[in-house]
């Protein structure tokens, strides 16, 4: 076990597994906050955050994500000091993009103001949940809240800026941890191509336009 | 066709190295890369100055010496082409071209272009063969293999370990290198026996010798003389994960 931690493919089966962990993740936060589009006020939402905050399965699982995105981080920071080691001269011309994408050599920047992003978010909804009473009080609900941080402008540009980068380090981050994971194949690769395309379209779009509608009132 | 060239001069591996620019002049746009150098080194020789150290032996693309950085790009600007096989007429009269060695700490240089691949011998020594005894020459078809697997192991043999996957990968990364090795004896019976081991051994070796690891962004495939599937890559990953299941 120490041997295969240790070893650099190793490292890497723990970024693709973690990867997929917080994709999951992705898919319940981003289904639950979309009941705000039902347009009631905010009705349905509340109660599916309501859920959220007090099922004990989901509050364990919160502490696993949270073990998870560390993981993850972690394991990025390891991988990339050593990358960086392995070439110490860097070249004077070098014409990387014609032999791969952007986004597929910048996972680390992207990572890093997803990482950005999550700190002021944890901060706007996530620290006034757990470690206050502001919502329990009855004073306010979650809907109330977000409504009251996208009234900044800035704050949508924010969000939205930061669904950009997720949505590029997922186009690379949903193939390549299958392809870390071994799972390359000439009938499935093209289906999980498709698939991390479609993925990473909708998922960031689903969670920009929560901030957009808010703000410009076509949700409340 | 007259051109500047900017190449990567380095007396020995403990010295500084820096760029120094050569004109040459009525170069014939269907001489190959590398007569082109022995065009400039005769000039060099002629002037009395030290010709530059460049590594080249067949030039017919199949050794895997030539390791040439030209403009930014590992084997230059053609398609699955070494430098040895790369012509002139892909250039422009007029053209600068930066020529440098492959930059990996695994891949110490030597001389102005000549990189040490000796750590693609020792990944190979540590489990890149397969242990038979030795006797009278069997017939080919005593051993069935099905026509994919004959198929793909010949296609991942074709490596000839020049090393333009680390050059071009920006994490150094030898990992289409060694997944070209272990595919070719994991896809093939005769390859079974040191399955496991092979793939353990060979992945030691490779982290010990440094190079990075793999983050899939395809610059090997797309920059490899041989073009080499990142396949091999899903497969070295599906080995090495098994392999350590079952060891």
């Amino acid at each position: 076990m120490t041997r295969f931690l240790t070893s650099s493919l190793g490292k890497k089966i723990v970024m693709a597994l973690t990867g997929l962990f917080l994709i999951s993740f992705l898919v319940v936060h981003c289904g639950i906050n979309a009941l705000i589009f039902y347009n009631d006020g905010g009705l349905t939402f509340n109660a599916g955050a309501e859920f959220m905050g007090t099922n004990p399965i989901i509050r364990t699982m919160e502490i696993v994500l949270f073990i998870g995105i560390l993981l993850h981080i972690y394991q990025a920071l390891v991988l990339t000091i050593n990358n960086n080691k392995a070439r110490p001269i860097k070249y004077a011309v070098n014409a990387a993009n014609s032999n791969s994408k952007w986004y597929s050599r910048s996972m680390g920047l992207l990572g890093t103001l997803i990482l950005m992003f999550l700190i002021i978010h944890l901060k706007h909804f996530w620290v006034l949940s757990r470690f206050t009473d502001h919502l329990t009080s009855g004073e306010e609900t979650l809907f109330d809240e977000m409504k009251e941080v996208f009234e900044s402008p800035a704050v949508v540009v924010v969000y939205s800026l930061a669904m950009v980068s997720l949505g590029y380090h997922l186009l690379h981050g949903f193939y390549s941890a299958f392809q870390t994971l071994g799972l390359n194949n000439k009938k499935y690769t093209p289906l999980i191509r498709n698939a991390g395309l479609i993925f990473s379209i909708i998922i960031p779009f689903v969670f920009a336009m929560m901030p957009i509608a808010i703000h410009l009132g076509w949700v409340n | 066709m007259n051109l500047t060239l900017k190449i990567w001069r380095q007396k020995n591996s403990k010295e500084a190295g820096n760029f120094v620019s050569y004109n040459v002049t009525d170069i014939s746009a269907d001489m190959s890369f590398l007569e082109m150098f022995d065009v400039l080194n005769e000039q060099l020789i002629s002037k009395g100055e030290e010709p530059i150290a460049f590594d080249h032996d067949c030039r017919e693309g199949i050794c895997g010496m030539c390791s040439m950085y030209i403009n930014g790009r590992a084997h230059g600007p053609a398609q699955g082409t070494t430098t040895c096989q790369l012509h002139m007429r892909k250039f422009k009269d007029g053209d600068t071209i930066t020529v440098e060695p492959w930059r990996a700490s695994s891949f110490p240089v030597i001389k102005d272009l000549v990189v040490d691949r000796s750590a693609f011998d020792h990944i190979i020594s540590a489990g890149g063969f397969i242990s038979v005894n030795t006797g009278n020459a069997k017939d080919a078809n005593n051993i069935p293999v099905p026509k994919d697997n004959a198929d793909n192991a010949f296609a991942a043999a074709a490596c000839i370990g020049c090393g333009a996957c680390v050059a071009a990968c920006k994490n150094s990364s030898a990992m289409l290198f060694v997944s070209a090795k272990v595919s070719q004896l994991a896809l093939l019976p005769q390859g079974q026996v040191e399955r496991e081991t092979r793939v353990l051994n060979m992945v030691k070796q490779m982290d010990e010798e440094g190079f990075g690891s793999c983050t899939n962004t395809g610059a090997c495939e797309a920059e490899c003389p041989k073009e080499i599937s990142v396949e091999n890559i899903a497969r070295l990953n599906r080995e090495y994960l098994l392999a350590n299941l079952k060891k």
